[in-house]
């Protein structure tokens, strides 16, 4: 018998979905069994941009490796700016090394850096550093501030937004929270609706206590962007209920659409003036996994309480004592990411040159994947203000499986084209007598964009195995061809598309995007 | 509003009173002295935490130079970094999801790492067998520890679950296991004669355990922190019998493994004694054991790189541990180099070699010639007394208070060593641990120094403690 008990969890689709890519994968290395179209699987499901292949930002990839190897400093490998901004950073290091502990809650020049950052952002709004918090990921920040909410009497709930991170209801299982989930309204951009606000508030009241709120703002994975006015709305209703804001602002540097403004819950907050200013209570989240760093595996994120009492900011600390450390090299990468290259310095060229060719590819990117996946039978997909994921909406005739439609369709799509998708159920009320529908989340960061039209066309290939399945005409279907924008001239799609798909080849001189739609079996001209 | 309307009294309070009082008061010293004012001495010599760079020790040139390669892969292309860096470097890239150590990585850790680790275990256990799916990397051994102790929280029963914990120990440990909700049930180690742990003591911890909660695991640490404490082949197959008979999980805490300097001592892995033991037990006793490159020759604490082995545990066990791990992002990919590069150094031949050994040989060195100063000088003072030391990387001695500082405390509402902590760090600007925050035998006092210094520092640190404490003895006699 073992000493440690077993325990059962219902794994959510997106866990089943990964195990099966883990054992595909597995199958594959080891040349197991099944033959497939593919020799690797591909994973489109979380914000994970370097594993597709975009490239770090190089200025702060040379200031980590200065920080480790401090004897880089000296010679030429790197630029005046890279080699002074080590050696500062490596001097707030006891002992000038990013070997040694640093205290729990990050190192006290890097915090200083965020309320700088956070000041500016903010249009000179203060900003202390005692009420930021450096922490492993921006997950176990959210998870300690979740987790001193829970010290209250009662069942504890937060209100979350449907559709909601997806690692978000697993983090409210291990901190013991309930979640209560808020729909947010497709057909407005996504916005939060107040009426539904008060709705899941008073439904909740009979079981359990709502202490917060969660806002994704941009949102992940809908993309949107609240104005204003809702923002402003938000925060009068938390007001109100007494409930606590947890706001994740982690995409607020991935902007798509040109013009378009992030405003910060904190900065809004404060321009409400009274009653609201000083009596709100909220803590907002941002990490190195954003669109633009994608720095994931260095784990590190920070977060700011905002009218929160002396003795929240102490247990504050203590919880992150007893909690994970954030590696210092996270911390080094944070603090770049608040005080980045400036015009003027060494480095500030190519810095920019990388930020803007990585934004420009994601919108031109976005763009091109909403309105594909818009002309696919069955696809619906909202347009994209911000962060990489575009979350189309899929409905099928209803089948005959056991298991959900969309558990079922991705899995075909994970096992005969080797894509792994994230996948949101819709709610029982969503399906109709004859459909049943789910959302898809895929991760729209490729910059090989052959990759790209690989995926897409992976896609089309997978309902056209549903559709013969099913006895249901394919319809015409386009694959749109990008072009890498520094190139010109001819491209070619890749012949490796299933013969039977109506493919369109797209020609095109730099910059200028053309669909032409015949029926051509196969292209192979080069 | 505030939302503290309950808080875990234990978490606030313990944790933070006594280290915060001479974290603040070090910190406040060390701005006055720049600003300018007269003390006794230049500069404040913190030896409150097991942290080798913040001491003065360099990195080891091979990890860094591997590290900064993986980070910033342009510097492969010229020659200035040895082959078998580059080499190294190369292939570790390669196993990263699109070349960069920004990705994700497996929830458990980088294949090739676990593999390279399972491969260190067994050759340290003299082929002992490891297998890669039995080792999880994660955020220094203290993640590691987190989630067993987070495991053993998972059960429906009305009584809580218990853990029997050293007295001392290290605090982290303590504050983890209330944080998950497990109760602590201390055992004594024998300080008279080496801190030594003793079955008898364990029985009593367990049946005291008993009567308020369900204890279902032993911690032991080996190396001891904060004791020093290298236990015998014997005393830990005495160990592995008691937990096999009453069924509890061996959690073994093996950071300082490869800080062993005492004098004929020899390290024995729980690992390798429990294989050698009676297959009833070695195939029954279930045990994790952690180990990290924070400490030891590494000492790469802010990398944050750990891991686990768990032996014997039940087929289901192991995957609902594997989902767990699924459910959260993958430890630091910095970190999980830092373990390949300790689990596999460079070997005599390879370019990096000459170096590498010098520099592990220095600072074994260092600690060893710092243990023996500490414990000559220690053994020539009268009202203190030390154990002998054999391995980790601190030193616990005991304090012979006179009855009138004991009392003095007493009046300033203090544990007896923190006021001399106190008085320590104000008249000296040495900064140590206290004993109350490791747990001891009532009316007993201790304090914590670390060894891993630089050997002028620890000159220097000793000659303060030398001169402070004959003059504590003088003013409180």
């Amino acid at each position: 018998m073992s000493a440690v008990r077993k325990t059962t969890r219902q794994p959510s689709p997106d866990e089943e979905l990964h195990e099966l890519a883990e054992t595909i994968t597995h199958q594959l290395k080891q040349g197991l069994s099944v033959s497939r179209l593919f020799n690797k699987v591909l994973d489109v499901s979380s914000g994970d941009i370097h594993s597709a292949g975009v490239k770090p930002i190089t200025f702060i990839r040379q200031v980590i490796a200065g920080c480790l190897y401090p004897s880089l400093l000296d010679g030429d490998d790197f630029p005046p700016d890279v080699q002074s901004r080590a050696q500062t950073l490596l001097s707030q290091c006891d002992g000038n090394s990013i070997g040694s502990y640093t205290d729990s809650s990050g190192l006290a020049y890097v915090r200083n850096n965020v309320a700088k950052f956070l000041s500016l952002r903010d249009g000179g709004i203060p900003s202390s550093p005692e009420h930021i918090f450096i922490t492993c990921g921006s997950q176990r920040g959210l998870m300690s501030v979740m987790t001193i909410l829970c010290q209250s009497e009662g069942r504890s709930a937060v209100l979350i937004p449907d559709p909601a991170p997806h690692t978000l209801t697993r983090i409210l299982e291990r901190v013991g929270l309930v979640p209560l989930p808020y729909r947010l309204q497709e057909q407005d951009g996504w916005s939060l609706e107040r009426a539904e606000l008060q709705r899941v508030i008073q439904t909740s009241r009979k079981h359990c206590c709502p202490r917060a709120i969660y806002i994704s703002n941009p949102g992940n994975p809908t993309g949107h962007i609240q104005s204003r006015e809702s923002i402003e709305t938000v925060i009068r209703f938390a007001a109100e209920e007494n409930l606590f804001l947890l706001v994740d602002e982690i995409y607020q540097n991935t902007l798509l659409v040109k013009d378009q403004e992030f405003v910060s819950y904190k900065r809004v907050l404060v321009e409400m003036g009274d009653p609201y200013h000083d009596r709100v209570q909220m803590t907002s989240f941002h990490s190195l996994s954003n669109g633009i760093m994608g720095e994931c595996g260095l784990r590190a994120g920070y977060m700011e309480l905002v009218n929160v009492d002396e003795a929240l900011l102490l247990y504050t600390e203590v919880v992150l004592t007893g909690d994970i450390n954030t590696p210092v090299s996270g911390q080094i990468a944070l603090d770049v990411m608040v005080d980045p290259p400036r015009p003027g310095d060494a480095s500030y060229d190519l810095y920019i040159q990388e930020v803007l060719s990585r934004m420009s590819t994601l919108r031109s990117n976005m763009s091109r994947a909403v309105n594909f996946m818009n002309d696919l039978s069955g696809f619906t997909c909202s347009s994209v203000q911000s962060g990489i994921y575009i979350y189309p909406h899929l409905s099928l005739p209803h089948t005959a499986h056991t298991q959900s439609a969309g558990l079922c369709y991705c899995r075909g799509l994970l096992e005969d084209q080797g894509v792994c998708v994230g996948l949101n159920e819709c709610k029982n009320e969503d399906h109709t007598d004859s459909h049943t529908c789910f959302y898809l989340r895929i991760t729209m960061s490729d910059v090989d964009t052959t990759h790209l039209s690989r995926d897409l066309s992976r896609v089309i290939c997978q309902m056209r195995r549903e559709g013969r399945a099913k006895n249901i005409q394919p319809h015409l279907c386009q694959i749109i061809h990008v072009i890498p924008v520094s190139n010109a001239g001819r491209r070619v799609l890749d012949a490796s598309v299933h013969p039977r798909v109506n493919v369109a080849v797209v020609w095109s001189r730099a910059r200028v995007l053309s669909v032409v739609s015949p029926f051509l079996a196969r292209v192979g001209e080069r | 509003m505030s939302f503290l309307r309950e808080t875990s009294l234990v978490t606030k309070n313990a944790f933070l009173s006594e280290k915060d009082v001479l974290l603040r008061r070090a910190a406040q010293i060390t701005a006055e002295i720049q600003q300018g004012e007269r003390k006794g001495y230049k500069e404040v010599l913190d030896l409150s935490s097991g942290d080798l760079h913040s001491g003065g020790i360099k990195p080891i040139t091979f990890v860094r130079q591997v590290l900064a390669a993986c980070f910033y892969p342009a510097l492969l292309q010229d020659d200035s970094l040895p082959l078998d860096v580059t080499q190294r470097a190369n292939s570790l890239l390669k196993e990263c999801a699109g070349g960069s150590v920004g990705s994700y990585t497996d929830s458990s850790g980088m294949a090739k790492i676990k593999h390279c680790v399972s491969q260190f275990i067994s050759r340290r256990d003299g082929g002992v067998p490891s297998s890669p799916e039995n080792i999880f990397l994660t955020s220094g051994s203290q993640q590691a520890l987190m989630i067993m102790l987070k495991l053993l929280f998972q059960n429906e029963d009305s009584c809580q679950t218990g853990v029997l914990i050293p007295v001392p120990s290290y605090p982290f440990f303590n504050v983890a296991a209330v944080s998950q909700g497990v109760v602590m049930q201390p055992y004594r180690l024998c300080e008279e004669l080496g801190w030594t742990l003793q079955v008898e003591e364990l029985r009593r911890a367990l049946r005291e355990g008993k009567r308020t909660c369900n204890p279902m695991a032993l911690y032991i640490c080996n190396p001891g922190n904060p004791t020093g404490h290298v236990q015998s082949r014997e005393s830990i197959e005495e160990v592995i019998e008691f937990a096999a008979e009453e069924r509890l999980l061996l959690l073994v805490d093996e950071v300082y493994q490869n800080c062993i300097y005492g004098e004929g001592t020899e390290y024995y892995s729980y690992k390798k004694v429990l294989s050698e033991m009676d297959s009833t037990i070695s195939s029954a006793v279930e045990m994790a054991s952690f180990n990290s490159a924070s400490k030891g020759f590494m000492g790469e604490c802010g990398l944050r790189g750990g891991y686990m082995e768990l032996v014997n545990f039940d087929p289901a066990v192991l995957d609902y541990i594997h989902k767990l791990f699924n459910t959260e992002s993958c430890t630091v990919v910095a970190g999980q180099i830092a373990l390949d590069l300790m689990a596999d150094p460079p070997k005599p031949g390879d370019p990096s070699f000459l170096i590498f050994s010098e520099e592990v040989e220095s600072i074994k060195k260092m600690i060893r010639k710092n243990s023996h100063r500490t414990q000559k000088v220690l053994d020539e003072l009268p009202g203190i007394s030390c154990q002998p030391l054999k391995g980790g990387f601190f030193v616990f001695p005991r304090l012979h208070f006179p009855q009138k500082a004991i009392k003095c405390a007493k009046d300033r509402e203090m544990e007896p060593d923190m006021l001399y902590c106190l008085h320590l760090l104000e008249e000296t600007g040495l900064h140590v641990r206290p004993g109350c925050e490791y747990g001891q035998k009532t009316d007993t006092y201790h304090i914590r120094l670390c060894l891993a210094t630089r050997e002028e520092i620890m000159e220097d640190v000793l000659q303060r403690l030398k001169t402070f404490h004959m003059l504590f003895l003088k003013e409180f006699s």
